[in-house]
């Protein structure tokens, strides 16, 4: 099934994903912190993602890592 | 077992940035590093880093770098390629770097036509010394030396470098492109691979200047400074291809 993983200790929490993903499925997490002190983005719904890679290719930490099937 | 459709390059050290939340260099740093890995070309790459933001770039690219002084980056670059000409040697610098600066450099390196990649990110503003206005400041910007807005009374019209470069009979190839979305992204990505496979190609100075974003020193967010760059940046800085050699002799 297609989903993404973010490193929660490489994401700075800027919102860019969240902005670019299609389905709307990334959030800044309201709960976890980094070692930074940021809020890292986080998936809220895997089964919606579609491998697109819009969110990986707009993130200017290379956080994201994205996979299908 | 899951297939990777998308992770980071090798050209790209696991070292985390300096960079600000949201700050373009990442986008650019990426996109760089992915072109010459796909040219395969890591071995051959050596990087040129600018005085300003960029300068620890060395410590993110996977290869060989060289730290210029201010603004001389396309000097060095020229210096480098000229010696060793089978290496693939890329010059990454900012506005205040370049277009300031470092004016002269990458003119004369331009007209000589040296065979080698200048990549320009343009935010429009001084990054690392804290928000000064820069030769790029659009007309109005606020910035810590033109607090209420550029004037043109007194510092004049912002400089458009990639035309200007353009003009130069040497260059083989030079665009400007943005990261304010995906699609521009990708299209960024596209240049930047074809200014590398120009120069594996032996042809001559090719130019990409791409506008990219400050949050900090605009005092804006990450998303709000995408946007910035949609409406204010790109109408003054309109993205395209401004010469290329390979259009013009089909």
């Amino acid at each position: 099934m297609p989903h993404i993983k973010v490193d929660a200790e490489i994401c700075k929490g800027c919102g860019l994903c969240v902005r670019a993903c299609p389905k709307k499925i990334l959030r800044l997490s309201p709960t976890v912190l980094n070692q930074k002190g940021y809020n890292p983005a986080e998936c809220v719904d895997q089964s919606q993602c579609t491998a697109c890679r819009s969110c990986a290719l707009t993130c200017p930490d290379v956080a994201i890592t994205v996979y299908k099937d | 077992m899951s297939q990777v459709v998308f992770t980071k390059t090798n050209m790209l050290t696991d070292a985390i940035t300096h960079y600000c939340p949201g700050c373009g260099h990442g986008i650019v740093h990426r996109l760089v590093a992915e072109s010459i890995e796909e040219l395969g070309m890591n071995d051959r790459a050596v990087g040129i880093s600018p005085v300003g933001c960029a300068v620890f770039a060395y410590r993110y690219f996977n290869c060989d770098n060289q730290v210029a002084l201010h603004g001389r980056a396309p000097a060095v670059a020229t210096g480098i390629k000229r010696v060793s000409p089978e290496a693939i040697v890329f010059t990454y610098q900012g506005d205040g770097d370049l277009a300031s600066i470092g004016n002269a450099e990458v003119n004369h390196a331009a007209a000589r036509g040296e065979k080698f990649v200048t990549i320009l990110v343009n935010n429009g503003i001084y990054g690392m010394t804290g928000g000064q206005m820069a030769p790029t400041t659009l007309i109005g910007q606020k910035a810590t030396t033109s607090p209420q807005g550029r004037s043109v009374e007194r510092a004049g019209f912002p400089m458009k470098v990639a035309e200007m470069i353009a003009t130069h009979e040497g260059v083989q190839f030079c665009e400007r492109v943005a990261v304010n979305n995906t699609a521009n992204i990708l299209k960024a990505k596209k240049a930047i691979k074809k200014a590398f496979q120009n120069q594996v190609d032996g042809k001559g100075f090719n130019f990409i200047e791409v506008l990219s974003t400050c949050p900090t020193n605009w005092g804006l967010d990450a998303i709000e400074s995408m946007k910035w760059v949609e409406e204010k940046m790109i109408p003054y800085y309109p993205l395209g291809v401004l010469k290329d050699k390979d259009q013009e002799a089909k």
